[in-house]
């Protein structure tokens, strides 16, 4: 037997042995999928060599699914099932989407989330984005010719808990599975700043098709830390694309255009945007649904009146994000630019007016989330190399709060704490015998609930009778590292204890998502068990792998009787892997995980006690 | 099974017990820390160790925002030794700090009534002094003097202050939204 490998906590056991892992921009109005491949990451192209993925699907009455470029063609013939610039309704309910003014869809007040009523039935949201994620899975795995470990998948930094938590279910319904979820702006340093080597305090101003973050980092020695992040998740290019539109309509008379017309002025106030970065005039011809030819003109000045409002918009998130991190423009060393509609010239004129300093473009501003994401995805699958030591530090963008008596919001974790955070806040009865009470989650920077985001509401019963005030109730809230949102709350007197996931008000529920998957594969029965025991497989590895070599490095930590179940645990794995029954194979992992959380904990906290004691011998004073 | 947590903040990061910290040694030592215990280094690992590091990385920025910001800092020292600040419960102030609140307060109402924001900043900075000074009134009192009395007193006029100084960002912030108003047509709020 060769020597045991012996590896730091959290690297791969068989460093080897390459996890393929890819990142994912899942954009407003096209996605990518990157990867590291032979140190750099690049984006994957699909057969005909284009790397954007039109974020356009399309259904068919007996539920042929087209998506991207083949889903674009069907747009202006067929707009009522083709369903283009999905990311905006995620996680958003009818009153949400409203907004939005006329739409071609059929949108069904599903609870929860919205949903659009399609010729192949009704489809959730996330169901489309998993249909895009889907193709890029599939790109990515037939281009890296190997099935994925595991994805990042980029969020606007300004997504909310239910928009995450959509796109998180949307990535697990596409088979994918979820490293973490990245803040867009973040991936873009996280590209920019490695590339560069960069070190000080840079402003990411990321204006994609249908959002807009302004992120603060500082960047030293290999941390790239967030100050502060704000925005608007219902700004973007697609805006300057209605507003063209809605100046087309007033001059030429279309106030009633149909949903189709309506899809053909989009496409053509696009093109005509696209040209105007680099022309000071262009025009397109649009065919009306009545046989109507328009011949549509604009000038760079006139789009740049029109959409004024639209550049001052994305300024307020700017200043919030600057005044939240402490700083002034002028103490930014870098304005990093993202998204496609960063190209505007009147908008690249307000950010270097705003900062006093032209912006960095040196990177391509639609790639370049993507590219962050994927390097993000190669670490944390474990495959950084030798030197590649760098550390991410993100935070929440909204506050998290809870309801208290008269609809006021009592905020629990503010806006732009540095993520993982826990936060737990004391309440009490106010009724005397009261023995359950409401405990409503929202989200949102105003006072007043009615303006918030409702996250979820739950109740905790079974509180024994007491006179009022005499409870105490802890609710505590835990933001993990892809900033989503777990909520529990106990009654500390007695221990009566309650506890949720928040999706409920804006999300689905894990029985929705398991009845998408189950949809989502059109094979048969044992095709979806190869599948679920060939996933389960991968994971039984790696985590008998990782206690292996844990157990070669600090068995020490564990008694006789610790080390002999824990040995056993693995050793009923090793026994399931060999069998056919998935089932029985998760449950050994199950099992073996939970058996394994004590030595996890030791384990840890022996790292931390040989860092303190390392720091100490260092900091000796020389005499 | 919980990590042990019984180290404090201090200790977690390595540093000594003391209102005085050095901000680059703090820096350093977090950054170390969650070096070591960020769920990035774990993402790969079974289910029991993601949630570990999920336990210690959030405690690991607790401890350093506790530690960063100078108030927390010296509440949370204070609370070490056996003192409560008591900032929701006693609201007695001297007499000469009460009349200095009520003018900072019709000064912040009265530059967001003018629309001016230039008063409103050099407001701003008069606060910023009487913050350096009392700041530097706290590193005695919780330095050499060790009178952790004057401590609690001087957290609750710092608290007062960042109050004040938020109301301030507010104005600032309204007066800055109304200038550059949107236009309705173009407007299409999401939440703010």
């Amino acid at each position: 037997m060769s020597l045991l490998h012996i590896s730091e906590p959290g690297q791969s056991p068989e460093p080897h042995q390459r996890r393929l892992a890819v990142g994912i921009d899942l954009g407003t109005t096209h996605s990518l999928v990157a990867a590291v491949r032979s140190s750099a990451a690049e984006c994957l192209p699909d057969a005909q060599g284009r790397v954007l993925l039109p974020s356009i699907v399309h259904y068919a009455a007996g539920g042929a699914v087209e998506t991207g470029y083949e889903a674009h063609a069907r747009a202006a013939d067929d707009p009522a099932n083709t369903i283009v610039s999905v990311k905006r309704f995620m996680g958003r309910g009818v009153a949400d989407v409203a907004k939005y003014g006329a739409l071609p869809y059929r949108f069904v007040d599903a609870p929860g989330m919205v949903a659009i009523e399609t010729a192949a039935g009704l489809r959730s949201p996330v169901q489309v984005s998993a249909e895009i994620l889907k193709a890029l899975r599939a790109r990515a795995e037939e281009s890296l010719g190997a099935e994925l470990f595991g994805a990042v998948v980029t969020v606007p930094a300004y997504f909310d808990d239910s928009q995450r938590q959509a796109t998180k279910d949307a990535a697990r319904i596409a088979g994918l599975n979820v490293l973490r979820l990245l803040n867009e702006p973040t991936a873009a340093a996280i590209a920019y700043g490695l590339d560069n080597a960069s070190e000080g305090t840079f402003a990411v101003f990321d204006l994609g098709g249908g959002t807009f973050d302004l992120s603060v980092l500082r960047l030293t020695r290999g941390v790239f830390e967030v100050l502060s992040t704000s925005g608007d998740s219902a700004l973007g290019g697609d805006d300057f694309d209605q507003a063209i539109a809605m100046h087309w309509r007033v001059t030429h008379g279309l106030a009633d255009a149909s949903g189709r017309d309506t899809r053909r002025l989009l496409a053509a106030a696009r093109a005509v945007k696209e040209r105007l970065s680099s022309a000071e005039s262009a025009d397109a011809q649009v065919t009306l649904s009545w046989g109507q030819q328009l011949h549509l003109g604009l000038a760079r000045r006139e789009f740049e009146e029109i959409t004024a409002p639209l550049v001052q918009k994305a300024l307020g998130p700017t200043r919030k994000a600057l005044r939240d991190a402490g700083l002034a423009p002028a103490q930014v060393d870098g304005v990093v630019l993202v998204g496609g509609a960063t190209r505007m010239p009147h908008l690249q004129r307000a950010v270097a007016t705003f900062f006093g300093r032209e912006p960095l473009v040196n990177l391509d501003p639609e790639q370049v989330v993507a590219l962050g994401a994927a390097i993000q995805a190669n670490a944390l699958a474990g495959n950084r190399a030798a030197g590649e030591d760098w550390l991410l530090l993100d935070v929440i963008p909204l506050s998290l709060g809870l309801e208290t008596m008269g609809g006021l919001v009592e905020k629990v974790i503010p806006r732009n704490s540095t993520i993982p955070v826990a936060r737990a806040q004391e309440f009490t009865t106010f009724k005397d015998g009261q023995t359950a009470m409401a405990i409503h989650v929202v989200q949102g920077e105003r006072e007043l609930v009615s303006d918030c985001r409702s996250l979820a509401r739950f109740e905790l019963r079974g509180i024994p009778p007491m006179v009022a005030g005499a409870a105490r109730i802890a609710v505590t809230f835990q933001v993990d590292a892809d900033g989503l949102l777990s909520v529990s709350a106990r009654e500390n007197t007695t221990g009566v204890g309650a506890s949720v996931v928040v999706k409920p008000s804006y999300g689905l529920t894990d029985d929705e998502v398991a009845a998408m998957l189950r949809s989502g594969f059109d094979h048969a029965q044992a095709d979806r068990d190869a599948r679920a025991l060939a996933e389960q497989r991968v994971e039984a590895e790696g985590l008998v792998a990782a206690l292996r070599a844990a157990l070669a490095q600090d068995a020490d930590l564990l008694g006789p009787d610790e080390r002999a179940a824990l040995e056993g645990g693995i050793a009923s794995v090793d026994a399931a892997r060999q069998g056919a029954d998935h089932r029985a194979l998760k449950s050994a992992v199950e099992a073996l995980n939970r058996l394994s959380e004590p030595f996890a904990a030791r384990r840890m906290d022996r790292s931390v006690s040989r860092a303190l004691a390392g720091r100490r011998l260092d900091e000796v004073p020389v005499k | 099974m919980k990590p042990d947590f019984t180290r404090n903040h201090f200790e977690l990061l390595g540093l000594p017990v003391s209102y005085a910290v050095d901000a680059a040694a703090l820096d350093r030592a977090y950054r170390d820390l969650q070096g070591r215990v960020h769920p990035d280094r774990f993402a790969a690992s079974g289910e029991a160790e993601r949630r570990v590091a999920m336990q210690w990385a959030t405690r690991a920025n607790e401890a350093y925002r506790t530690l960063r910001n100078p108030i927390d800092r010296a509440r949370y020292l204070l609370a070490l030794k056996g003192y409560d600040t008591g900032e929701e419960s006693n609201t007695a102030m001297p007499p000469d700090f009460l009349m200095q609140q009520m003018e900072w307060r019709e000064a912040v109402a009265e530059g967001r009534g003018a629309h001016d924001p230039a008063a409103l900043e050099r407001l701003r900075a008069e606060i910023e002094d009487a913050r350096a000074e009392m700041h530097a009134l706290l590193a005695r009192a919780l330095g050499g003097d060790r009178n952790y009395d004057a401590g609690c007193s001087l957290v609750r006029k710092l608290r007062f202050l960042d109050r004040i100084e938020a109301e301030i960002d507010d104005a600032l912030e309204a007066i800055a939204e109304g200038a550059g108003g949107a236009h309705p047509a173009a407007t299409r709020k999401g939440h703010d």
